[in-house]
């Protein structure tokens, strides 16, 4: 990240900070594919992106998924392609998971658990903050 | 959608010429989309197909060009995980081509 920063200094570009925020379950609804695939994209554009996960938005974390009954497509490993898309930042909100009684060695990506008032503060960072 | 008929079996594929089923693909329609693309199957050629495919296993997407070069620079070396031999392989773009051969859906973030 700081390598990137010093890049900018150069005068290569504006870097805002982007924040994508999945609050949805993640089969059901179109929301939390369709906002993975947002992010996926996004990456192209060597911006400061990041992933907070609140209320049902937990689940799309959740580890040993099985979608077969539902047929549809299980995406959830695709999570853990975003190292690979150099997006790093994934924070989950502390209440959604303490409400569902998840933890961190529930879900299938390292995250950093943040409380509400920590997320709070970080929400008001951010540039553009984009919510599903 | 359209067919398409390969070793006397027909395959769905899209307007593009995609694969439509994952679970259709063999060798035998990779080297029918290899000739759609007009690129000459070497084993150069299958390792990336290969390592597409198994990417597409692990992570549920196909990867976008510069995350498939970093990933193939980690696993195969520096040598191959680079755009100038990838291009080589597959002029019209490695994650283009080389995904369709795979059999693999159109590469997420590909712009």
């Amino acid at each position: 990240m700081s390598d990137m920063m010093d890049d900018m200094e150069g005068g290569e570009g504006v870097v805002k900070k982007f924040m994508f925020v999945n609050r949805k379950a993640p089969h059901g609804t179109i929301y939390a594919l369709e906002g993975l695939e947002v992010v996926l994209v996004s990456a192209a554009f060597d911006q400061d992106v990041s992933m907070v996960f609140a209320d049902d938005g937990v689940y799309e974390l959740i580890k040993g998924m099985n979608t077969k009954g539902i047929e549809v497509k299980d995406f959830s490993k695709t999570y853990r392609a975003l190292d690979g898309y150099d997006i790093e930042k994934l924070y989950v909100e502390k209440a959604s998971m303490d409400a569902r009684g998840l933890t961190e060695a529930d879900l299938i990506v390292d995250v950093t658990v943040l409380d509400s008032a920590e997320m709070a503060n970080l929400m008001a960072e951010q540039d553009v903050v984009v919510s599903y | 959608m359209p067919m398409v008929e390969v070793a006397g079996k027909s395959f769905e594929v899209d307007e593009e010429g995609y694969l439509t089923n994952l679970a259709d693909w063999n060798q035998d329609i990779a080297g029918y989309l290899a000739q759609e693309e007009k690129v000459e199957m070497t084993d150069s050629h299958w390792e990336v197909v290969n390592f597409l495919r198994e990417y597409y296993e692990e992570y549920q997407i196909a990867p976008a060009v510069r995350v498939l070069t970093k990933a193939i620079s980690k696993k195969l070396g520096a040598d191959k995980g680079n755009n100038k031999y990838l291009y080589e392989l597959f002029p019209y773009g490695p994650a283009k081509q080389a995904c369709k051969i795979a059999g693999l859906p159109k590469p997420t973030g590909c712009i």
